[in-house]
């Protein structure tokens, strides 16, 4: 295959995932419109949006597992788009809190960021996704220089324990769909120090 | 069974003239039909629900707008059957609600297992509609069917030692598939202090909306505590006992420092997941105020004069 054949290729992929990403938002936008969200339409959306925000995240570090497991090229490819889905969900599911649920309510907003720990670690995993995202260009990674750059984007693994650690403080007593999530994180993670000890055995 | 707390055995027949009864029978008919076009887990739910004997206007009703069948019959915690709020609605229609008895056991005179047909024609039926605040901050109004408590407890003739009414839930994780997994210990046990069990305002439902009660809003028999949070409202009851101490209740096992043994809903007092000051009316967009007590502090406040609420949550 040609590097322009590649190249096609890789585009065409990158438009495939970034549509597919939004259909769970348009779904659930959707379905809020239309009466498909039961009767607190309202605290489903938020439920949907935190968990796809979720998933996206997972999804994006999944793609340096794949690499390292299988030695595929074409998930990196992938790695900056789906990041920046996953910044968009966020973004959605703190809208729709402060804008549709909380209405507004800057005092009330303040005592639950403040005073409920699920929703302090939450909001904490957002804060640390916005530089992730405004750093996310070429031009940015030029910048800061790679070394840097790589550093600060690093942060995203604390961003995932957070958003984990959020579901998990968010549910009342049923804590396995959550501890599933942290799973999943913990192979994602664990799978990166691979080639550390392979280098170390080599 | 039960032989002696119940009058001369009048067929409902007797008592309401045949063609009330009839036509009250199509309206059931056509309420399970609505059910049906609603949902297949509705329709399981209810197709085989007996219909409920006359009902008259109880007190205490609030003139707000009631909440649509739909939403009271869909959108549920009850952990038997799933932590989904949807679960229990597709999946309650496993509880086997007849047979099924309730005893009554512990610090009383008549200590007695009744059956449910029994019970429900012991005292005459009410429609209680009350606002339901629950714990995540979301509340209802529902127009339950059922009758008060306190009358009943009477009956059975508490001893000087009865201070509290220890509630238990059917046991039974072939019906309930949520018991087959530890996420509360099962079976669901709740508790009033013995005041405010005997409270007007204290019912055991047996239906909603003039139906039988669907399994998953806690058929055949619940109770309903309208000033506390929702969960104390223990549904699907096979056992009260009248006991000297305070009886242990379900999520204050699960997290003491979350759920209190009293739960009085409270707006100054918040819970370390949701703010109580505010809570979402189900169908409406801006949430409300919580009031003290749900609204029912003229009523049921003078129970706690004295005491203080923030440690006593």
């Amino acid at each position: 295959m040609t590097r322009s054949q590649t190249a096609r290729r890789r585009r065409w992929l990158k438009v495939g995932v970034g549509v597919a990403a939004f259909v769970p938002a348009a779904l659930t936008a959707f379905r809020f419109v239309t009466g498909g969200l039961g009767a607190n339409p309202i605290a489903e959306a938020l439920n949907r949006l935190g968990l796809w925000t979720l998933i996206l995240l997972l999804t994006t570090l999944s793609c340096t597992p794949l690499k390292i497991v299988f030695g595929w090229n074409w998930p990196l490819a992938l790695r900056r788009l789906l990041g920046l889905c996953t910044f968009a969900y966020a973004c959605l599911h703190f809208t729709v809190y402060l804008g549709v649920d909380q209405f507004f309510a800057l005092g009330e907003i303040l005592k639950d960021i403040g005073k409920r720990k699920f929703i302090t670690v939450g909001f904490l995993a957002f804060l640390i996704l916005c530089p992730l995202a405004a750093t996310s260009t070429n031009k940015m990674v030029k910048r800061l220089g790679f070394a840097r750059w790589k550093r600060l984007h690093r942060l995203v693994y604390v961003a995932a324990v957070l958003g984990v650690v959020h579901f998990i403080w968010r549910v009342k007593a049923d804590t396995r769909e959550p501890f599933i999530y942290g799973a999943v994180l913990l192979v994602l993670l664990g799978l990166r120090l691979v080639p550390a000890l392979r280098a170390r055995r080599a | 069974m039960a032989s002696h707390l119940l009058g001369p055995r009048i067929p409902s027949r007797e008592i309401t003239p045949e063609g009330v009864y009839l036509a009250r029978r199509q309206i059931i008919g056509a309420g399970v039909a609505a059910a049906v076009t609603a949902g297949l887990g509705v329709r399981r739910a209810r197709a085989d629900a007996p219909g409920l004997p006359a009902t008259k206007k109880g007190p205490f009703a609030t003139d707000e707008p009631q909440t649509p069948f739909k939403d009271v019959t869909t959108y549920n915690n009850f952990y038997e059957f799933g932590t989904d709020k949807g679960d229990p609605a597709a999946n309650a229609h496993t509880l086997k609600t007849r047979p099924w008895t309730v005893s009554f056991e512990g610090e009383i005179n008549k200590p007695q297992t009744i059956d449910i047909d029994s019970l429900l024609k012991l005292f005459p039926l009410e429609e209680r509609i009350c606002r339901l605040r629950c714990v995540e901050a979301w509340s209802m109004v529902i127009p339950w069917v059922g009758f008060p408590l306190g009358p009943l407890l009477k009956r059975l003739e508490p001893t000087s030692k009865a201070k509290y009414v220890a509630f238990t839930t059917l046991l039974a994780p072939d019906q309930m598939p949520g018991q087959r997994r530890g996420t509360l210990e099962w079976p669901y046990v709740e508790g009033l202090r013995l005041d405010e069990a005997m409270h007007p305002l204290t019912i055991l439902a047996v239906g909603l909306y003039g139906k039988a009660l669907p399994n998953q809003n806690g058929a055949p028999v619940r109770l309903v505590v309208p000033w506390k949070y929702g969960y104390k409202s223990i549904k699907s009851v096979v056992k009260l006992r009248l006991v000297e101490k305070q009886p242990p209740t379900t999520w204050n096992i699960s997290a003491p420092s979350e759920y209190g043994f009293y739960s009085n809903v409270n707006p100054d007092v918040d819970h370390p997941r949701w703010s109580q000051a505010r809570e979402r009316r189900i169908g409406e967009f801006l949430r409300r105020k919580t009031l003290p007590f749900n609204g029912y502090a003229a009523e049921v406040a003078s129970l706690y004069a004295g005491m203080d609420l923030r440690k006593n949550y």
